[in-house]
């Protein structure tokens, strides 16, 4: 049932898939919060991916009126994005505002230390 | 003519409110600002209701853009109810606000607190209206960013490590709602929620589409719920944020996220699908029963009240979702009834104990101890909020409960109901250590003087108190509006 052509096929969602699993998984792994937030975005990024390439449309152009032209890619899900790319700026400038605070009060941005000097007060 | 514009009116002001009080930068007239946005939403939201109990369903094309097509603002019995939940918090929180110790921290910067708490309530507000599935992803990163932002305001440092971990997990449960909505958007062509429900069928249930949809949406709403396990962000961000915030986000934010789950699983995806075609009631309600229990225990040892509180508030979601997965009106009328229950009595026991640690600057039992010699009238306001959590009869929160059993009962399910009461009797440990500590124990040495919380803070904290014994014995109005709710959702409405 699946099929090669199934695979290839829909290549742009194994792009989407890999880009959430690798961003999960900094988010995850690493003890750096900047580098939670660089996983946290590329997380995020995935879904622009996601969203952008399922909108085209094969052999569409740019969603602009021109003469001779009758194909066109469908502009509501890159408005869209537009939405959520501005959403993902706010919460990384939030997220890195967070850390500056972070760094003031603890020194550090390893999450283990900040853990340790939670655990010792 | 105002009237037909009250369902955009209810979040714009708020909206338009939060920048006038960075302008006005006085802390008097951002206060003055917040309080009347929020007074003048909970007018609206009670005027809506009143509208939608009268004739119906309200639609209202955004900008006049008819929906499908444009943002359509869609109102029914669920909506407003989840409305007046969050603006009529917001109104008696508002008040709170101004002599809450939180303005002695950051008393220059009061005006800022005041615009992300407005943006926060619009928010919120805007999720609970809002009939375009994507509005609502962007309402919900509104409320979600001014709540982080809230969150750090806490005077601990660990306010800042907690508000952290809730933009991280918040985030991802974000972005897994929206690419739900993506893949629903594909699978469709269609961003109004009422839209999509009507075509989903065309698409069919078999899709693989809609089911990694599905499965997206739930996750991410559980993210947002704290539903056990993922509840990890809660605790910590309700600890360490500021009394007034955590009284503000722990009767309100949690709730939205309950009927962003309630929305889609029942008007959008469809009982038949939810429930037919995927198995979703059995791992919910194992989820539901585990948060009943597991997060109680953990709260009987915890030494900070608001902590105590925080991880109760992980145990009372386990009711709301366990109420849904009985799939009967029912069920859904008591999980919709605590919702409007939970809220009340979280917002009176959050606002108590920012008047305990108004005075005492701290929310510790052992500082607590023999408090109620000299806050008589703070403390009593703790039993009864206390009273209602447990679920006494005569309380909002035995009301909930009550229907909750009902709803198990109608099914054949006693043991479900057996747990209920038992998980209830946990609640009765964890509230009893605070008030043995309060009534039964000297208080340490240095506390002895202690005055009274000023009038300011122990009002609206009363108030709260008696909207939950008041709810308790005059119930027509909650469980009316729950009951209609859940025959909506329960119709495909």
């Amino acid at each position: 049932m699946i099929s090669w052509d199934l695979i290839v096929g829909h290549y742009n969602y194994w792009i989407a898939i890999f880009l959430a699993m690798a961003g999960l998984y900094i988010v995850i792994a690493r003890g750096n919060l900047i580098k939670k937030l660089v996983g946290l975005n590329v997380f995020q990024s995935s879904v622009f991916v996601l969203y952008i390439s399922f909108a085209k449309v094969e052999g569409g152009t740019a969603p602009i009126l021109l003469k001779g032209v009758d194909v066109y890619s469908n502009p509501l899900p890159h408005v869209l994005i537009l939405t959520a790319i501005v959403v993902g700026v706010a919460t990384t400038a939030l997220g890195l505002a967070l850390v500056v605070r972070i760094r003031k009060e603890y020194a550090t941005i390893e999450e283990d230390d900040i853990h340790s000097q939670d655990e010792s007060m | 003519m105002l009237s037909t514009h009250l369902p955009a009116l209810v979040i714009i002001i708020p909206l338009i409110c939060a920048p006038l009080c960075v302008l006005l930068h006085r802390k008097d007239w951002a206060f003055g600002v917040a309080l009347l946005a929020t007074w003048a939403s909970f007018t609206c939201s009670i005027l809506l209701t009143l509208q939608v109990m009268e004739t119906g369903t309200i639609s209202y094309a955004m900008g006049g853009w008819q929906p499908p097509y444009g943002i359509e603002i869609r109102l029914d019995a669920l909506n407003v109810f989840v409305l007046l939940i969050v603006s009529g918090i917001g109104s008696v929180v508002t008040p709170y606000a101004r002599n809450s110790l939180l303005l002695e921290y950051i008393e220059e910067r009061a005006h800022m607190f005041f615009c992300a708490y407005l943006l926060c309530l619009c928010g919120l507000m805007g999720v609970a209206v809002t009939g375009d599935a994507f509005n609502l992803f962007v309402f919900l990163e509104i409320s979600s960013l001014s709540s982080y932002v809230l969150i750090a305001l806490g005077s601990d440092r660990r306010a800042l490590t907690a508000a952290y971990q809730y933009l991280v997990m918040g985030t991802i449960g974000a972005t897994f709602i929206v690419i739900a909505i993506g893949l629903l958007y594909q699978a469709t062509g269609t961003l109004n929620m009422a839209d999509i429900a009507k075509r989903l069928p065309e698409a069919g249930y078999t899709n693989r589409t809609v089911i990694a949809a599905f499965a997206f949406l739930v996750i991410g709403a559980a993210l947002k719920i704290a539903l056990f396990p993922l509840h990890q962000w809660l605790p910590n961000a309700y600890t360490y944020a500021p009394n007034i915030v955590s009284a503000f986000l722990a009767a309100t934010a949690t709730k939205v996220s309950v009927y962003i789950l309630l929305r889609f699983i029942f008007s959008v995806f469809g009982v038949e699908f939810s429930f037919g075609t995927l198995p979703t009631a059995l791992p919910l309600m194992i989820l539901a029963g585990l948060a009943m229990f597991l997060p109680s225990i953990v709260a009987c040892f915890q030494m900070n009240v608001k902590r105590v509180l925080a991880y109760s508030s992980v145990a009372q979601i386990g009711y709301m979702i366990l109420g849904l997965t009985f799939v009967s009106v029912a069920g859904l009328t008591a999980s919709i009834l605590h919702l409007f229950n939970h809220a009340l009595m979280k917002g009176a026991l959050f606002l108590v104990l920012g008047a305990v640690f108004y005075r005492i600057g701290s929310c510790n039992i052992d500082r607590m101890a023999g408090l109620a010699r000299q806050m008589p009238w703070t403390m009593a306001a703790f039993v009864g909020g206390g009273l209602s959590l447990v679920g006494i009869p005569l309380t909002a929160g035995f009301i909930s409960k009550w229907y909750l059993i009902l709803a198990a009962l109608e099914k054949g399910w006693w043991y479900v109901a057996i747990l209920i009461v038992i998980s209830s009797l946990i609640a009765v440990i964890y509230v009893w250590r605070v008030i043995e500590a309060a009534y039964f124990r000297e208080a340490p040495d240095d506390l002895k003087n202690v005055k009274e919380a000023p009038m300011s803070l122990l009002l609206p904290a009363w108030i709260m108190v008696i909207a939950n014994f008041y709810f308790g014995i005059e119930t027509s109005v909650s469980v009316g509006i729950s009951e209609i709710a859940a025959q909506a959702l329960m119709g495909g409405g």
